[in-house]
């Protein structure tokens, strides 16, 4: 028992969570920006615009998150010698970011893409009688719409998300849960069930409340048609 | 084909939600826009190649010296084909101990029988929740300690996607039976099944032909997934590809080329999981197209799409749903009973099932 108390003070537990923490909103944060930038071009009328976002999105549906930290180590850091930091940590960290940001941008186009689908035809068709042009019709009238019906995938991605931090370990990101639960096993053999609930009952406390948010929020926001 | 044509009229519909069929001026304009916009489309991707080409340090990294050996025969049969078979195999009998894994959990969670249910429900909520990462990490080390040597990565990997992707399946099994129409149930029960006889022989195999699209889409989730194993050292197309470009420091150019065979196969898969639901639909009671997403949202009891709730219509008033359309779609030319007759005229396409009924006039 005494074993497992001293984990607790040997190891710092909580600031490892609030690494995952922080991966998870830098890249929740820019992967809103760079989806609802994708999911414009998606829905614009000019025809390349589309086929780059379509191309966009499915090359990232399709590639493996852990590939994409890989590379964005060995390949854009390590050979092509790109730094945000001279800092390894802060490098590291934002390299994380950026991998984590373009994957998810995928999804969060996806739902958004989802959610306008809930928007009747006749908006657009009022916004345009209205005289609203393509750019005017889109952030007034549709992608307010969009957004509230597509909270629900947008939470999933969310939750998705903040287990996907884990994978920063694949680019060196030494701070954050799963390097520092396996740190914690390879030298407390004896304690590895209890630290795998440690960090297990973290995660599951941390992603509860963002799915019953998800599923309450959904149902008060949905526009009733 | 005809799947085809629909699909086809489905896009362009979805396409064209936000602008009309464009006129001459509209046309122009956009033929500009497009070419501006590809211009600018393809000097991104010359300023990309020209700066891969002549980084401000290091070599050319378009030369042929470092693709040369990320491509030659020797890497395929040394590096590629051997990390491919090794994810493939891990791949395959993750999707099937998961699919068992998904079926026995979520006929579980389906049960009358509380305990059942209960010790089902957080055992599936449980995997959902935790990160696979964190799954196969544990295992991994597990499994060493307990003396497994050699394939200790490989079961972790095996085992970490069984949990995560059995408990995804058995929340799709158990939406899958909620979503079939409630008449199945009752006319199992009519013919004197019990509750769980109506369950195994009726509901779950229907929803198991509903949710095959869906499955599909996992399997392309575990696809993706068995890349997590080169974190713990399972020697998949990931970690031979690392191999290969530390060996020939061509990391970038191994990466790519891993990338690209990983996007082929993922991608085959999903075009897959996108042909198969008109074919499953004749099978099948149930809603046989794939949700947007697998249901993530945590202890989300109705896993009811968003899209089919915002759809029901509200009736602020309540009461039953109304006999006439109210939408005016005759003639102007009436001369008699001009105050009713137009709920007798017309059809209102937005809801072709209701018929216009003969109108009774009050007395």
């Amino acid at each position: 028992m005494s074993g497992f108390a001293d984990l607790f003070s040997q190891y710092d537990i909580l600031a490892a969570f609030l690494v995952n923490i922080e991966l998870t909103l830098w890249s929740a944060l820019f992967s809103l920006i760079l989806g609802v930038i994708l999911v414009t071009m998606r829905i614009s009328p000019v025809p390349s615009l589309r086929g780059f976002a379509a191309a966009w999105v499915e090359f990232f549906k399709n590639m493996p998150l852990t590939i994409i930290m890989v590379f964005m180590v060995l390949g854009v850091f390590g050979q092509l010698k790109f730094q945000f930091s001279d800092n390894f940590d802060t490098n590291f960290f934002w390299l994380a970011v950026t991998g984590l940001s373009v994957y998810t941008s995928a999804f969060v186009c996806e739902s958004l893409r989802s959610g306008i689908n809930t928007v009747p035809l006749g908006q657009a068709e009022a916004a345009r009688s209205l005289g609203l042009s393509f750019f005017q019709s889109a952030s007034i009238v549709i992608l307010p719409q969009a957004f509230r019906g597509s909270v629900a995938p947008l939470g999933n991605t969310l939750i998705a998300l903040l287990k996907n931090s884990t994978v920063a370990a694949a680019a060196s990101v030494a701070t954050e849960t799963s390097s520092l639960m396996s740190t914690m096993i390879e030298y407390n053999a004896n304690l590895i069930v209890s630290i795998f609930l440690i960090f297990a009952i973290g995660y599951v406390v941390m992603i509860i409340p963002i799915g019953l948010l998800t599923t309450y929020l959904s149902n008060k926001l949905a526009v009733r048609r | 084909m005809a799947n085809k044509a629909t699909s086809a009229k489905g896009a362009s519909t979805s396409a064209s939600v936000l602008f009309d069929e464009p006129g001459p001026k509209g046309r122009r304009k956009i033929f500009i826009a497009n070419i501006i916009a590809g211009l600018l489309l393809i000097g991104l991707l010359v300023a990309v190649l020209h700066r891969l080409a002549n980084p401000p340090q290091g070599q050319n990294q378009l030369s042929w010296e470092l693709w040369g050996p990320a491509l030659d025969g020797e890497a395929w049969i040394d590096f590629y084909l051997p990390g491919l078979a090794k994810t493939l195999e891990a791949s395959v009998i993750a999707i099937i101990g998961a699919v068992i894994f998904g079926v026995v959990f979520g006929i579980g969670r389906l049960l009358e029988f509380w305990p059942v249910k209960y010790v089902a429900a957080v055992i599936v909520e449980f995997c959902r929740a935790v990160p696979v990462l964190l799954f196969m990490i544990f295992l991994w080390r597990g499994f060493s300690f307990m003396g497994m040597s050699d394939d200790a990565s490989f079961w972790a990997v095996v085992w970490g996607l069984i949990l995560y992707n059995g408990s995804v399946v058995a929340e799709l099994v158990r939406s899958g039976v909620g979503n079939l129409p409630k008449g199945q149930h009752e006319a199992a029960v009519a013919l004197g099944m019990g509750p769980v006889r109506a369950l195994m022989s009726v509901e779950v195999p229907q929803a198991l032909i509903a949710m095959l699209p869906a499955m599909i889409t996992q399997l392309v989730v575990v696809l993706k997934d068995t890349a997590l194993g080169s974190i713990i050292m399972y020697t998949d197309l990931l970690q031979e590809s690392r191999r290969l470009g530390s060996m020939y420091f061509n990391m970038l150019q191994a990466l790519v080329v891993a990338a690209v065979i990983y996007f082929i196969f993922s991608y085959l898969l999903s075009k897959l999981s996108e042909s198969l639901p008109a074919r499953m639909q004749r099978r099948t009671m149930g809603i046989a197209k794939p949700p947007v997403q697998a249901p993530i949202a945590i202890m989300d009891p109705s896993n009811v799409p968003l899209q089919e709730r915002a759809q029901e219509r509200e009736r602020p008033q309540g009461g039953t749903e109304p006999l006439y359309p109210d939408h005016y779609h005759g003639s102007n030319a009436v001369t008699e009973d001009w105050r009713t007759s137009h709920l007798e005229h017309g059809h209102d396409p937005k809801h072709p099932d209701m018929k216009p009924k003969l109108f009774q006039r009050p007395e």
